[in-house]
């Protein structure tokens, strides 16, 4: 099982339209992000999307729980850290693939259903692109322009996240997960990092990093996700049995383009992950004197030569660390410990990390068509080239912007893909099948089947929920509390067996709401 | 044992990886030439659809900053 486990990917999206209002003004980010919402559900119909006017399930959500063992009194939460108010002007809708497509802050947000392989994550977070660009389509043939924008900055100041959830469990000690896995952290947009032109979180100075993220890293460990955010978060809300899970909720990376690079990304942290549950004593000793500074002096230097100091007192580079880490993987993959069996998914992650390690070590320029940080800024370099552009030139700031437009016809990433230049993991078909279907492994499956069987008759939907009216047409709620219940394989036949919810009702236990 | 994989750390001024592979046999600079030239054409490609006026499109990207 080594680097399969039950993961999702949330992504906010940048936002903008260069239409106004009657008055003049710029349209509110949060009206527009709503419109996008909207404009998906109608796009996608019923069976496709629940009518947005359904509820999110907040019975089971608590952002104000910390993994370390409290809950801050709520007058003391900044506001934003509020996220369990249901606000009944802000759109949310649940996709017949189980993901979920709503309105957080300022941003249209697609989080990801729960999949359970590195693979799958990139299905579906390409899928989500599907999702941004069809909502945009719809707008435009309404008159409605909006752009959206698969970053993380706006490289002014505002900083947006993209997060993954990986379901761990319980038994680990927090404080023990969080130390082996921070050095790990500070070192991963060597191969996972999506590039931005500007160092410092306005762009203060001139410069190209590796991740778009780092500078917006405040602090080592915390609960806050939009303020001091943490390279650790502790939010615990594990969406699932919580005596038996855990919901690592990592907010350090940036929303990747590139399939490798996603897959890198998901599947190096689930193979550390792994390491970390059965093999603690193999963890690389690797505590840094300072994190927090360590992210930003390894993302600043795409040669990959700059060191940060372990406690200890040696200095090692963003590659280093990582090396370290894949070793003690590599090793623990080949131990014959029965948690790592060399299935197909984590033989590729090693074999894929070996290969953009090996190669970021001899040259960068060999692994540009799997590391987005490598392909962003060797096209830009080339750029500089020609023009003899500084790193604070518009046009190259407007490049790494425009680098991330899911607009095919003026995205550059997407460029590259259709030119070849950016390796493919996951062809069209199945992300466009991904679009609508849920994953079969995971309860993602009966919500998603739940909201293309019946439709409106699904009242509410949440992570570890789902809503179904009875044959008064009353709301009752249907519990699953275990990511990987609920699948194709467990409930398929008891789905085929009901076409309404009130007789579906009848062999489910429910709760009335 | 924590700490007994340090030592396999390589570090850069190692010198080379014994399990690195030959460098192919291709002058470096005919290479780098043939990477330019495929940049080019792609940077040529985007230019239709680049933001003609960048400074403006840079100013008017403004975010709310979120999670």
């Amino acid at each position: 099982m080594s680097v399969r486990r039950v993961t999702g990917i949330e992504t906010e999206l940048g936002i903008t339209s260069t239409q106004v209002d009657t008055q003049g003004r710029p349209l509110a980010p949060q009206w527009l992000s709503g419109q996008v919402v909207r404009a998906y559900a109608a796009a996608a119909g019923e069976g496709a999307s629940l009518p947005v006017g359904s509820g999110w399930d907040y019975a089971d959500e608590t952002p104000l729980r910390d993994a370390r063992g409290y809950e801050i009194a709520r007058e003391l939460a900044h506001v934003t850290q509020l996220t369990d108010v249901e606000d009944p002007t802000i759109a949310n809708t649940v996709l017949s693939n189980g993901a979920r497509l709503y309105v957080d802050h300022a941003h249209p947000e697609y989080s990801s259903p729960e999949v359970t392989s590195p693979r799958e994550a990139v299905r579906y977070d390409r899928a989500g692109e599907l999702v941004a660009r069809r909502a945009v389509e719809q707008l435009a043939a309404h008159g409605r322009e909006v752009r959206l924008y698969k970053n993380n900055v706006d490289g002014k100041g505002a900083s947006y996240g993209t997060h993954e959830n990986y379901l761990v469990p319980r038994t680990v000690p927090f404080d023990r997960l969080a130390r082996q896995l921070i050095p790990f952290l500070v070192a991963r947009p060597v191969i996972a990092g999506a590039g931005r032109v500007g160092l410092g979180q306005a762009s203060e100075r001139p410069g190209f990093q590796l991740s778009q993220r780092a500078d917006y890293l405040e602090a080592e460990i915390g609960l806050e996700t939009t303020l001091r955010r943490p390279i650790v978060n502790t939010r615990d809300e594990p969406h699932a049995t919580p005596h038996v899970h855990r919901r690592l909720h990592v907010i350090v990376g940036d929303a990747t383009m590139a399939d490798v690079t996603t897959l890198l990304a998901v599947g190096s942290l689930s193979a550390v992950l792994r390491l970390i549950e059965t093999h603690p004593d193999e963890v690389p000793a690797l505590d840094l004197a300072d994190p927090v500074e360590a992210v930003k002096t390894i993302s600043h230097d795409p040669t990959l030569r700059a060191t940060v100091a372990t406690t200890d007192g040696r200095r090692l580079t963003g590659p280093d660390l990582l090396e370290a880490y894949l070793e003690a993987v590599e090793r623990a993959a080949a131990s014959g410990h029965e948690t790592w069996e060399p299935d197909p998914d984590t033989t590729e992650v090693l074999t894929r990390w070996r290969q953009a390690l090996d190669a970021l070590r001899r040259d960068p320029a060999e692994c540009a068509q799997q590391v987005e940080w490598v392909a962003k800024h060797q096209l830009l370099q080339r750029y500089r080239d020609r023009t003899g552009a500084a790193w604070d030139d518009p046009r190259l700031v407007a490049m790494d912007i425009q680098w991330h437009d899911l607009d095919p016809a003026r995205g550059i990433a997407q460029k590259l893909r259709a030119a070849g230049r950016l390796e493919r993991l996951v062809p069209d078909d199945a992300v466009e099948s991904a679009v609508t279907e849920p994953p079969q492994d995971t309860r993602a499956w009966f919500r998603g089947e739940c909201v293309r069987r019946y439709g409106a008759d699904v009242r509410a939907a949440s992570w570890d929920s789902v809503t179904l009216v009875d044959e008064r047409g009353k709301p009752r709620r249907v519990q699953v509390p275990e990511p990987t219940a609920a699948s194709r394989e467990r409930i398929g036949e008891l789905l085929a067996r009901h076409t309404t919810t009130a007789s579906l009702l009848t062999e489910l236990a429910s709760e009335d709401v | 044992m924590a700490g007994s994989s340090q030592e396999h750390i390589r570090r850069r001024d190692d010198g080379p990886e014994p399990e690195a592979p030959t460098p192919p046999p291709a002058a470096p600079q005919a290479q780098n030439a043939e990477r330019d030239e495929a940049l080019d054409s792609l940077l040529d490609e985007i230019d239709g659809v680049l933001e003609s006026n960048a400074t403006e499109f840079v100013h008017g990207f403004v975010q709310k900053g979120g999670q």
